[in-house]
């Protein structure tokens, strides 16, 4: 598998560290209550099909990536900078 | 026995090779397959479970019965095939399976106990008394069954791993590979072509064929020639693709030096990993066997390998051959024998309406094989006709049942066959894998001009994929016949046929699989075990399933294949993981005072990758406590020296890097002075620590954190979060600085002296005080004091950009030395800090809290900070949590150990009555006795009261009583002095 970092190119997955959903962007506020917080901290979706996922070009540029990956077929469709993505506020 | 005139060998080049300790000669070409069948020698090996006498089946790397060892202890490799083994002057081969020896297996006394052996035996036999299995059962049959064996021995072979990149990879180079890696080729696109054999050609060397005007071999080497001399073009022979990955990745086996003496420096194997923007599968067809009894007599091979042997390699593995098919390519095989003046005593045609003009040979339409005589060679067969039975002396059976294509790479990411009635066979499904084009014979196409055609249209289109266009290619002129055939999978009759020659799979076990209601594909396989091990089922896999639809009155298609997995053929687990043997498996990381360290004699430990010194043995120490206790005496009572410069050191500049440390740290570094340092400690989001260490204010926008050596990289990846995926709107930047800093503690009451020797300008208790920091000169080198301690003694770190650490490390240690201290390493060091109970990651292992540590109130409650909300939560913070205490030995054992478990006084030690668990522990020469960090429930109300340390791992038992974490000098005057 390789992941096209918007910085680097192609790179071989193994340049990355696999961090989990790209929810862990949206941090709720310190008052937003034990659910939003259990949600944010625990809960993850299971998709069989798209979901969106926070990689670390550890081994290359430092960037944080939001990948957009099928689970079915392990086909990337977006990478983008996850620095991008929260300040669309996304 | 050999042909005159005939074979791509090189006549002129003679080799001696070994098999089963005798000498055999060949020549240059050769394989171990074809060398022996030209030396007559047909018994080649002893089958997995009956130990029948086996010959060789086919010609390429899917031979289930020809497996061999070649090289001898520790060089030994088990399983080869002596079909892909080329032969060299030296070659030492072994047949396996077989004791005492090939000709005379004592072990073949299983094929009598057939009856009772059959599909399903060890599940019905071996289930009672249950713990006889592995004791008993277990190794009994391990021993009976089997394939090679490894030597059990350090591999001392040299493999490697390669990567390799290309616009196109083309997975094979008969007809259809060549023409496409032609066309992409002219057309300008980078191309990889890869072939299992060691010459390129597939099955146009196997054949008599003509393309163009030149025999089909003559054109290849042409083609292979052109390509070759492109700049763009990569040939890669002796490389089998093993399997097919997400975004355009293959892996890849080259067999490197398997056809030749070890040479020095060049590596038995690579194993590639190849990434292909568009790949052509070229993989050509695999030929099915006939099921009939006893068709596993050596000298029954596949009809396409016996014109394989005789076109290729110029023998004849019989002198009065018969061919045995249900297709009109089985007699090509007839032909091309009487051609080469072999006798072929018949050609038996199971269809009742075909013709062969001008046959010199007899032949039987509407006939079937039904039995094979002889045991260790064949002698005769039997055959059925219209007007009943009759045998053939023959001692070379060539048949064939037709041709699979070779569909393993397409189905590798999940993609299913399709079920192809006219040429009974599974062919590919488009787009099985993202990519991959499948062609030619692999696709079902099997006329040479199809193919050839095939290849040129399959790089038209991966070639537009690239963006690239085609220049136009002539396709040859070549044979261009129809391929007729009916299905016939087993002929019908008594005894054993068999289907799966590697596992010993008859028909009878696939039909009883199915009357035990095994009907799913995948429950008969591993009911029968057929299609396991190193073939995994390439020649049986359709009968099977053709002799299962049948027994279960399906069709093919509705019962389905088995899932074809990576690898193709069988990859040694030390090519896959070539390189990360010995030092290779880890990279080391050495301080600048490494060398040092290692002269003066300690022992290096693993620090993360970091190697740090245990302890600096002296003269007449006969153990490392009495060096430890010298060295803690050192910090104690005059300076010790110590390297910290693996902690992480993280340099963080910008306008809000007093937010970034704010929100990432539970206390506060944005009220930090200027020429201060600060302890802090770090949370993951979920409430628990992290990790711990100090943050220095060189500037008003300029920090220098330090992290605990193994977290380093953790931290870093989180700061990178924190600031790109959290608040990418703050203007701070940060990068790693462990490397360019060599970092020394000088500790204990005299440090202060020590460095006023080094120091530009000297030091006083008022302009360095606890926790101050800066600049400074060290012996004219610009560094950076910190006034820090992490023994709780009067102390400094001193930092030098790293060229300069060797030197100050000497400098430091020989001063140390003359003030009655020296270098202490980490035995130490960890006894100087269980002593203050300060902590590391085994007190902060990822399940302890701020709260558990008794840092509770360092979580400031002016601010949010990674963490906080979360660590707030109820049972974080309750107060029957595991707290950190001291611990000291009470009773009659003086010992405590770590990973020990605490039990109330008089509490059975159980899991249920746990009380805690013992984290670091250390001998304490200023109190003559262990102290122990560990954590208790309630820990902090029960200080003074006796609990009972067991450890189990290690046997020990011993009172224990709770106390402070501080053992030494809690009001903390001595650090301050």
């Amino acid at each position: 598998m390789r992941i096209d970092c918007p910085l680097c190119g192609s790179r071989d997955m193994r340049e990355f560290y696999y961090q989990g959903a790209a929810v862990a962007l949206a941090r709720p506020a310190p008052d937003a209550g034990e659910a939003a917080w259990d949600d944010y901290v625990h809960l993850r979706d299971n998709p069989a099909g798209q979901t969106r996922e926070l990689w670390h070009h550890e081994a290359g540029c430092s960037a944080w990536l939001v990948v957009t990956r099928d689970t079915v077929s392990h086909e990337i469709s977006k990478v983008a900078l996850a620095a991008d993505v929260k300040e669309a506020g996304a | 026995m050999r042909i005159a005139g005939k074979g791509l060998i090189d006549r002129a080049r003679p080799v001696t090779f070994r098999f089963d300790g005798r000498s055999y000669d060949g020549f240059e070409g050769d394989t171990v397959a074809s060398a022996l069948l030209a030396n007559d020698q047909k018994l080649m090996g002893r089958s997995f479970k009956y130990h029948r006498p086996r010959g060789v089946l086919t010609a390429g790397s899917e031979e289930p019965n020809a497996l061999i060892t070649v090289g001898r202890g520790a060089q030994a490799d088990p399983n080869l095939r002596a079909t892909v083994q080329e032969i060299y002057d030296g070659l030492e081969v072994r047949s396996q399976n077989a004791w005492p020896s090939l000709d005379f297996d004592v072990m073949a006394v299983n094929d009598l106990a057939a009856p009772f052996l059959g599909a399903g035996f060890y599940y019905k036999t071996f289930m009672w008394p249950a713990k006889f299995w592995e004791a008993v059962y277990e190794p009994i049959i391990r021993r009976a069954a089997g394939l090679g064996a490894l030597s059990g021995k350090h591999d001392p072979d040299r493999y490697e791993r390669a990567y390799a990149f290309c616009d196109l990879l083309v997975i094979g180079a008969g007809p259809t590979g060549l023409m496409a890696a032609l066309t992409a080729a002219r057309a300008g696109a980078d191309v990889i072509l890869a072939d299992e054999d060691a010459r390129m050609g597939g099955r146009l060397n196997a054949e008599t064929g003509v393309i163009g005007d030149q025999p089909g071999h003559a054109w290849a080497m042409g083609i292979v020639a052109e390509l070759s001399a492109m700049p763009n073009v990569r040939l890669m022979t002796r490389t089998t693709v093993t399997g097919a990955y997400d975004g355009g990745m293959y892996g890849a086996l080259e067999r490197v030096n398997h056809h030749a003496a070890r040479r020095e420096g060049v590596p038995l194997e690579t194993f590639w990993r190849i990434h292909a923007r568009r790949s052509i599968l070229a993989a050509g067809a695999l030929e099915r066997p006939v099921a009939f009894q006893n068709n596993d007599r050596p000298g029954v091979m596949t009809a396409g390998a016996v014109r394989a042997y005789l076109n290729r390699w110029g023998v004849s593995p019989g002198k009065h051959v018969t061919v045995f098919g249900n297709n009109d390519d089985a007699h090509r095989t007839a032909r091309d024998l009487a051609a080469a003046g072999v006798h072929v005593a018949a050609l038996i045609d199971s269809r009742a309406d075909v013709l062969v003009e001008g046959a010199e040979f007899p032949f039987y339409t509407g006939a079937q094989v039904c039995n094979a005589a002889g045991r260790k060679e064949l002698e005769a067969i039997t055959i059925r006709t219209a007007s009943g039975e009759q045998a053939i002396q023959t001692d070379c059976l060539a048949m064939s049942g037709g041709w699979n294509p070779t569909v393993h790479l397409t189905c590798h990411m999940n993609g299913r066959p399709r079920w192809d009635a006219a040429i009974q066979a599974f062919v590919p499904v488009p787009d099985a894998v993202p990519g991959m084009i499948a062609a030619g014979a692999c696709n079902g196409v099997f006329s040479t001009h199809a193919c050839l055609k095939a290849g040129v249209d399959a790089a038209g289109e991966a070639l537009s994929a690239l963006g690239k266009k085609a220049g136009s290619v002539d396709v040859p002129r070549a044979e261009d016949g129809a391929y007729a055939m009916e299905p016939l999978w087993a002929v019908a009759g008594k005894g054993r046929a068999w289907l799966d020659f590697q596992n010993d799979v008859s028909v009878k076990d696939v039909k009883q699989a199915a009357v035990e209601n095994f009907r799913s594909v995948e429950h008969m396989k591993r009911y029968t075990t057929q299609g396991m091990a190193t073939d995994q089922g390439k020649n049986s896999n359709v009968a099977a399933l053709a002799v299962l639809a049948d027994a279960t009155g399906r069709g093919i298609p509705e019962t389905g294949t088995t899932t074809f997995r990576p690898p193709y053929v069988p990859v040694a687990i030390a090519a896959m993981g070539a390189g990360a043997q010995g030092k290779g498996f880890a990279p080391q990381r050495f301080t600048t005072s490494h060398r040092a360290s290692v002269a003066m004699g300690a022992p290096m430990i693993e620090a993360g990758l970091w190697y740090r010194p245990s302890y600096f043995p002296k003269a007449g120490e006969t153990n490392w406590r009495q060096s430890c206790d010298r060295e803690v005496g050192y910090v104690r009572k005059a300076v010790g020296v110590c390297d910290v410069s693996t902690l992480g050191k993280i340099d963080i500049q910008g306008p809000d890097a007093a937010k970034l440390l704010d929100f990432v740290y539970t206390n506060m570094f944005s009220t930090l002075p200027v020429g201060r340092v600060r302890y802090g400690l770090m949370l993951r989001e979920d409430g628990h620590v992290m990790d711990d260490g100090t943050t220095a204010r060189l500037g008003e926008t300029h920090y220098v954190m330090t992290t605990t050596t193994a977290a380093a990289g953790q931290v870093m990846r989180h700061l990178d979060f924190v600031s790109q995926c959290l608040h990418p709107e703050w203007q701070v930047a940060f990068t790693s600085v462990t490397e360019q800093w060599a970092q020394f503690a000088v500790a204990g009451p005299k440090s202060r002296e020590l460095l006023n020797g080094l120091l530009g300008a000297e030091i006083d208790g008022e302009s360095w005080p606890f926790m101050a920091c800066g600049p400074v000169e060290v012996s004219g080198v610009q560094g950076r004091l910190f006034r820090i301690s992490f023994s709780g003694e009067h102390a400094y770190e001193v930092a030098v950009p790293a060229r300069f650490g060797a030197s100050l490390f000497d400098l430091l240690v020989k001063r140390a030395e003359a003030l009655g201290g020296g270098a202490y390493g980490m035995e130490a060091l960890n006894v100087l800090r269980i002593e203050k109970g300060f902590i590391t990651h085994s007190e902060i292992h990822g399940r302890t809290t701020a709260f558990d540590i008794g840092m509770g109130r360092m979580v400031s409650a002016k601010k949010d900070c990674i963490g906080k909300t979360m660590a707030a939560r109820p049972g974080l913070v309750e107060e029957a949590r595991e707290q950190l205490v001291g611990l000291k030995p009470v009773g009659a054992v003086r010992q405590i150990s770590a990973g020990a478990h605490l039990f109330d006084a008089g509490a059975e030690a159980v899991r249920e009555n746990d009380q805690g668990y013992v984290t670091s522990v250390g001998f304490s020469p200023d109190l003559g006795h262990m102290v122990g960090l560990g954590f208790v429930r309630r820990g902090m109300a029960r200080e003074g009261e006796v609990i009972r340390m067991v450890d189990h791992l290690r046997g020990l038992e011993a009172d224990v009583e709770i106390c402070h974490p501080v053992f030494l000098d809690r009001e903390g005057e001595r650090v301050r002095g």
